[in-house]
């Protein structure tokens, strides 16, 4: 069968509930691993026991800008092509983008208070991934009032390309100014700075952030398909009821 | 356990059961969004009212 297919929701659907089990599975055995790896890992040399913290906020990081990545892309997809499953994927990521945001901006602010001194400072990095944060919770309010569905796919298909903006100044707002933020160790220009026996750890811990945010997406995908069908059948039936 | 971590033993517990009830939060709300879904089609179905994709046997339309 080709993959195009799965872009039928009904094959989608049944996709869904093949592989739904596997993910999930795979993600409670990469956390298991990756957990296991974290509590042995080293302290580091300056930050002693809180580097522990690092393997639940670097993967909620990279997955709270992955994640709109992904909205944007099927952003694209509902602007450009029109698919309906283009907005099932949009609109069933942003519950899931603001969980893993407010992950991260949680475990850094309890990072922060024993390193930094304080638990936030509106430095560069710290600010842009709380308008990140915003910027989910728009989408996802935007969603719950516009009326029409169509009309509130294209207005949060608009704002999440508008929002993508906000991803390179995530990024590198480490580099064009000066943070209390320490700059990138593990995605950037050259090798990773940090040390092997902490990468590896944050490394499965990323692998098993990915695995529960592709079984909750699957997930939340197939629920935002069936809630469409709920609305359509209702609609036919006071349809046949006015006529 | 707790001594092992050190002097922040603290914010480090404290930041693994933050993130700990957030992703349980999500899993949670998924899993009953799901439920919930199902029991109203079900219930839809129960009174007759089915889609008219199956009724006619037409390609689904999601808008």
């Amino acid at each position: 069968m080709p993959i195009s297919d799965f872009a039928n929701p009904s094959k989608f659907l049944t996709l869904v509930s093949r592989v739904l089990p596997w993910l999930a599975v795979a993600a409670v055995i990469a956390f298991a691993i990756g957990l296991t790896q974290a509590m042995q890992a080293p302290d580091d040399y300056q930050q002693g026991a809180t580097v522990k913290i690092m393997y639940l906020h670097v993967p909620s990081a990279w997955l709270s800008m992955g994640i709109w990545a992904v909205m944007s892309i099927a952003a694209l997809g509902t602007l450009v092509w029109r698919h309906p499953l283009a907005d099932v994927a949009g609109k069933a990521a942003a519950p899931i983008g603001a969980a893993f945001t407010l992950i991260c901006l949680i475990t850094g602010s309890l990072w922060g208070r024993p390193m930094w001194g304080t638990y936030w400072v509106w430095d560069a990095r710290l600010t842009s991934v709380f308008v990140l944060f915003l910027m989910y919770l728009g989408v996802i309010a935007l969603y719950w009032t516009a009326e029409e569905p169509s009309r509130a796919a294209r207005l949060a298909a608009i704002l999440t390309l508008v929002g993508a903006i906000n991803l390179p100044v995530v990024k590198f707002s480490v580099d064009w100014w000066n943070t209390l933020h320490q700059p990138a160790s593990v995605i950037r220009m050259g090798a990773p700075t940090i040390d092997p026996s902490l990468l590896k750890p944050l490394l499965m811990m990323a692998v098993a952030y990915f695995l529960l945010f592709a079984a909750l997406h699957l997930a939340a995908m197939r629920n935002e398909i069936l809630r469409r069908r709920v609305r359509t059948l209702r609609l036919m039936q006071a349809n046949e009821a006015a006529s | 356990m707790m001594a092992s971590l050190g002097p922040h033993a603290g914010f480090i517990v404290g930041a693994y059961l933050a993130a700990l009830i957030v992703t349980l939060a999500v899993i949670v709300w998924v899993w009953l969004d799901y439920r919930r879904q199902r029991r109203i089609l079900a219930d839809l179905d129960a009174r007759g009212i089915t889609r008219r994709s199956l009724r006619q046997g037409v390609s689904e339309s999601l808008s």
